[in-house]
This record gives structure tokens, sequence and C-alpha cells, in this order.
């Protein structure tokens, strides 16, 4: 058996962890809840992200956390014209066309990234990659705790910017219904692209924060963006708190599943939890609209 | 179905019957024998995403399925490869009906069921590579035992034909489909759910019929896939990419139509040769490529390449232009 302690410390290393799913989440459900599709570029955008650090930090020596503050608009700005000149002109409205269209695009920034950078696993190190801090008996990774302030505050930015900021009204006003924010003069083509954009910003601030204890390889996006959908849907598709609890949970899921039934079979609870919750409650635990 | 329907079907096997009479490289029979096995699969896709309009994200369970069926009756138990193959092909319609069921009746549709579908791959390709039973993560190999009572055989050429057979076979079964009493319903489902039930069909059960026949065929390509290449593990038969790969090559060729997965699977590979070609060493070069094309299509050309060909054919004869969504439905 386990002793509590091993546990306890498992479940509050899965809840940090935790906090960068709901990151990723957040970007993933931000740009569902407004146009309505489910990003499957969102894990090639994030390994972009990841490799952006890297470059960052192998090339001018930058420290991943510090790397976040340019990379934020930087991938602001991606977001915004990928949906504004590629997926938005190419799908032509429809949702299928959409999944279609970041599909193509995910495969392609996968694979441009495997051609430049062949399949090896990058890492960097700072030096407090394994730095860790006493919580009476626990002792919890720092750059983790560092990863779970950082994302509730991004949460509440967030919050803040779709409701207290004009740009926020708009955004969310085309969420509620699209063709009367255009008839009262919202351009709707740049709102998704503003929503696009955010939702890749969400990412600069993950990869920042997974660097130091994570790597970097051309395949690593789409582990997490599966973690990401399980997060989106568990969370209520479209709900920022939702996210945010919903990765946590996921988080402690995951950590506890690893512990109990072994690396190979950790991630089959997320998997479930995911079909369950698509099947008997697809609206998620958190989200209250249909 | 009429002579009309069966001709183009008959005489396009039969030229490609004649193909291994003319070249007998191996390199070009395996991309040949891969390319069909992928045409297979796709066309098991097509019957519920083309015809139903329920895009899978997940065929890598009906794919896996039938390569692990087929294997592990063979090596575990000695069971006839024919027989396994067949066993197979029930064990894939079977999980297709079950997954159906559940999400199916869930309600579950559009982006919903893309994300369901793909969870139950992930959930098969994690089980696959944990438990011994499905030789974990070493994969399984079948022996090499040339026999035709084991589905091997001297000649490359011989496999080519039989999954030739397959292909041409499921384009009748395709062809049927599309002029049948379940065919049209299938596709009232697609263009209107609420309409199609409004008119009396019974949706789940048409969904369900399509999804266990998509499974039956997915998993017969598998199956071959295992017979021919002899070896699998859970990212191959499970993985993510053979999901994708059986949706790309009907959205290329022409989704909803009898050989729009066939024109698909044999555009992406060509090309996709072709790059490998001309950018030599560079990895994932044929991948960009078929991201790219995907993009390509779904802007430009949203009924494939068949669809395509229809629009230039049409204005060729002073018709007037059909716009992009008529031609998706098109029947060919």
């Amino acid at each position: 058996m386990y002793s509590p302690q091993i546990i306890l410390e498992a479940a509050l290393n899965g809840l940090m962890t935790g906090a960068v799913y709901a990151l990723i989440a957040l970007g993933l459900t931000l740009i569902y809840g407004v146009l309505h599709i489910i990003n499957f570029a969102h894990g090639a955008l994030l390994t972009c992200a990841m490799f952006a650090v890297w470059i960052a930090w192998a090339a001018l020596g930058m420290d991943p956390y510090l790397a976040i503050l340019p990379l934020v608009p930087l991938m602001f700005v991606l977001g915004y014209g990928l949906q504004r000149f590629v997926i938005g002109p190419a799908s032509h409205g429809d949702d299928g066309n959409i999944l279609l269209v970041t599909l193509g695009l995910s495969i392609v920034l996968e694979n441009v990234l495997l051609a430049v950078f062949q399949s090896d696993t990058r890492t960097l190190d700072t030096d407090y990659s394994f730095q860790v801090v006493a919580l009476g008996p626990l002792l919890l990774s720092y750059p983790r705790l560092i990863g779970l302030g950082v994302a509730v505050v991004v949460t509440g930015l967030l919050w803040l910017v779709l409701n207290r900021t004009d740009t926020g009204k708009a955004i969310r006003a085309v969420a509620k219904e699209k063709l009367g924010a255009n008839l009262v003069g919202i351009d709707v083509p740049h709102v998704y692209a503003v929503t696009f954009g955010l939702g890749c910003a969400c990412l600069a601030v993950a990869a920042g924060l997974l660097m130091p204890t994570f790597y970097v390889n051309p395949r690593i996006g789409g582990a997490f963006v599966l973690v990401a959908f399980t997060v989106v849907v568990l969370g209520g598709m479209g709900s920022l708190p939702g996210a945010l609890l919903g990765g946590l949970f996921i988080g402690v899921v995951e950590s506890l599943c690893g512990l109990f039934l072994g690396d190979s079979l950790g991630q089959i609870g997320i998997f479930l939890i995911f079909i369950a919750v698509l099947l008997v409650r697809p609206t998620g635990l958190f989200g209250a609209k249909a | 179905m009429t002579a009309r329907d069966l001709i183009p079907i008959g005489v396009l096997t039969v030229l490609a019957a004649l193909l291994p009479l003319v070249v007998t490289s191996s390199p070009v029979l395996n991309f040949l024998v891969f390319m069909l096995i992928v045409a297979l699969g796709a066309q098991g896709w097509n019957i519920l995403g083309g015809f139903g309009g329920q895009f899978s994200f997940g065929h890598a369970a009906f794919f896996g399925t039938g390569a692990y069926v087929t294997a592990i009756l063979q090596l575990r138990y000695g069971v006839n490869a024919w027989a396994g193959l067949v066993l197979a092909v029930a064990a894939g319609a079977a999980v297709g009906w079950v997954i159906g069921f559940l999400s199916f009746r869930s309600g579950l549709r559009g982006s919903y069921f893309a994300l369901v579908t793909l969870a139950f791959a992930e959930v098969f390709r994690i089980l696959a590579n944990a438990a011994s039973f499905t030789g974990g993560a070493a994969g399984l190999l079948i022996k090499l035992d040339v026999r035709a009572a084991n589905l091997q055989f001297d000649d490359r050429a011989v496999f080519y034909w039989l999954v030739l057979a397959f292909v041409a076979a499921v384009l009748l079964l395709t062809r049927w489909i599309q002029r049948s009493r379940f065919g049209a319903q299938l596709v009232a489902v697609r263009e209107n759910e609420d309409a199609a039930k409004a008119l009396g069909v019974n949706s789940l059960t048409v969904k369900l019929r399509a999804i266990a026949l998509s499974g039956g065929v997915t998993a017969l390509s598998g199956c071959l896939y295992a017979q021919y290449f002899l070896y699998i593990d859970a990212n191959i038969a499970y993985g993510s990419w053979i999901s994708v790969e059986l949706l790309l090559a009907p959205i290329i060729g022409g989704v909803g139509t009898v050989f729009g997965p066939v024109v698909g699977a044999l555009t992406l590979h060509g090309l996709g040769e072709v790059a490998k070609q001309f950018a030599g060493r560079i990895p994932g070069i044929d991948l960009i490529v078929f991201g790219g094309v995907l993009v390509l299509a779904v802007a430009f050309a949203r009924g494939g390449i068949l669809g395509l060909l229809e629009r230039l054919s049409d204005r060729g004869r002073g018709m007037v232009t059909r716009g992009p969504k008529e031609v998706s439905h098109a029947g060919r």
C-alpha cells in the first residue's frame, strides 16, 4: 500500500501539472467558445511555442520565464494571422471544413518542425529546474509551483479582458450572436482573429512554464492537445473557470492513475473520463449552457 | 445497379490488375499494395464519413482491431489466416457497432463525434501498448511461412491482386449503397437529420448500420496490412496517424463518392513519393505535402479531385457551374 504522504504528494504534483494543462485548455476553450470550432492545430502551435522558448534559451541565453514576455505578442500575431488569412478564408464558414483546415495546418507545422529540428528531443536546464520547496513534510517542485500560480493569474487576466474591456465585450457579443454583433458594427472576422490570437498567446505562457521541467520534440504537442480536449470537454466547452478547474482535476487524475496503474496505463484514466463525459454529459461537468 | 454502374468499376479493376505484368520491381509493388490497403481503409471511412456525414477522427480503432485480431488468432490460437480475416472483419464491425451505439445514442455529432472516436482509438492504443496479450510495446511479429493458407505468397503480385479484389468488391458495395434505399436514408441523415426523422427514417439504425459496415471494411484493411507487413505494434495499428490518413484520402479524392477514396489515396501517396524524390532526406516532407494538399482541397475544391473534375467538365459542356456544396454531394 502507498502511504498517505506519497498519495498526497502525487495529488499535489498532479495539481501543478494540471495548471499547465489548464493554460493549454484555456486557449482551446476560448477559441471554441467564440468560433465554435475545435482547433486541431493547437498542439502543433504549442510545439512551435516550446521550440521558440528553447531557441531563446539556446541562442540568446534567455530565461524561459523571461522568454514568455516577447513570445506572448509573437504568438498572438501568429494566431491572428492564421485565423484571418488561412483558416477563415479556407473554410468558407463551415464547421467541418474548419476542423479539416486546422488538422491540415497541424500536419504541416508538425512536419516543418520535424524537417528543421529532426526528431531529437531537446531540453534546457536552469538553476531552478530541480529546486524543491518544502511544505511541512511535503516536497513540491518549485517550477511547477510557479506554473500553478501563473495559470491562476492568467485565467484571471483573461477573465478581466473578456468582462471589463470593449474588445472583450465584442468577443462575447460575437460568441452569443454573430449576426447581431455584425449588425451593430462589430467586425466579426477581426474578432475571430483576435480570439484565435488570444488562444495562441495562452500557449506562449504554457510553453514558457513547461520548458524548465519538460522536453520538446516535434511531436510533443499531440500528447498535450488530447489532454487539453479532455479538459475543455470536462469543463464545459467555452467556459474559462471550467477549463481551469478541469485542468487541475485532470492533472490529479493522471498523476494518481500513474501512481496506481503504472506509467504506461496512466493516461487511460483521462480518456475514459473523456469518453464518459462526452457520452453522459457533453455540456461538461462545470458547463451550464447547452 | 445498372451496367453503367458496373462497367467503370470493372474496367478500372482489370486495368489495375494488369499492372504487375508491366511493373515487376518490388519497391513499386510494395508501394502499390500499401496504397491499396490505405484506399481500402479509406473506403471504409467514406461509408460513414462520406455518405453518412459522421466525420470520425478515430478509424484507427477499426484498423487496429482488424490487424490485432488476425495476428493474435494466428499466433496464439493457430487459426487459419483466411478464417482470421473473416473474424477480423466481424470484430471490426462489432467494435464499430458498439462505438456507434454509445455515441449516436447519446446524440453526439459533428465535432463531438470526431472527439469521441479519437478518444476511443487512444484507449485502444494505450491498452494494446500495455497488455501482454497483444505483445505490449514490442508488438507482434507474424512468422514468415509462405503458404496460401497463411495469406503469404511467393510473388508480391498475388497479394496485390488479392487487395485489389477487395478494393473492387468494396467499390461495388459502395455503389450498391449509393443506389439502395439504405444509402438514400444515410444521405438524408447527413443532409438534415431532423428532416429525415420527420420523414420516418430511423436515424439511429441507419447510422449504426453505416458505422458497422465502415468498421468492417476498415478492419479488413488493417488485417491485410498485418498479413502483408507481418509486423504490428500499438502505434502502427492504433496510432492517430492512420486515423488521419484514412480521412485524408476521401476528403482529397472526393468525399461521399464511390471512387473518391481510391483517387485520394493514389494522389496523396503519389505526391508523397514525388516530394521524397525531390527533397531527398528531409524527414516528414511527404507529410508536409499531405497537410498542404488538405488545406488547399478544403479551400478550393470542396468536392475533392472528383468534384473539381466534374465542375471542369460541366463548364466545358457550357453548363451552369454548380456551387461547391452541390458538387460535393453529386453522386459519382
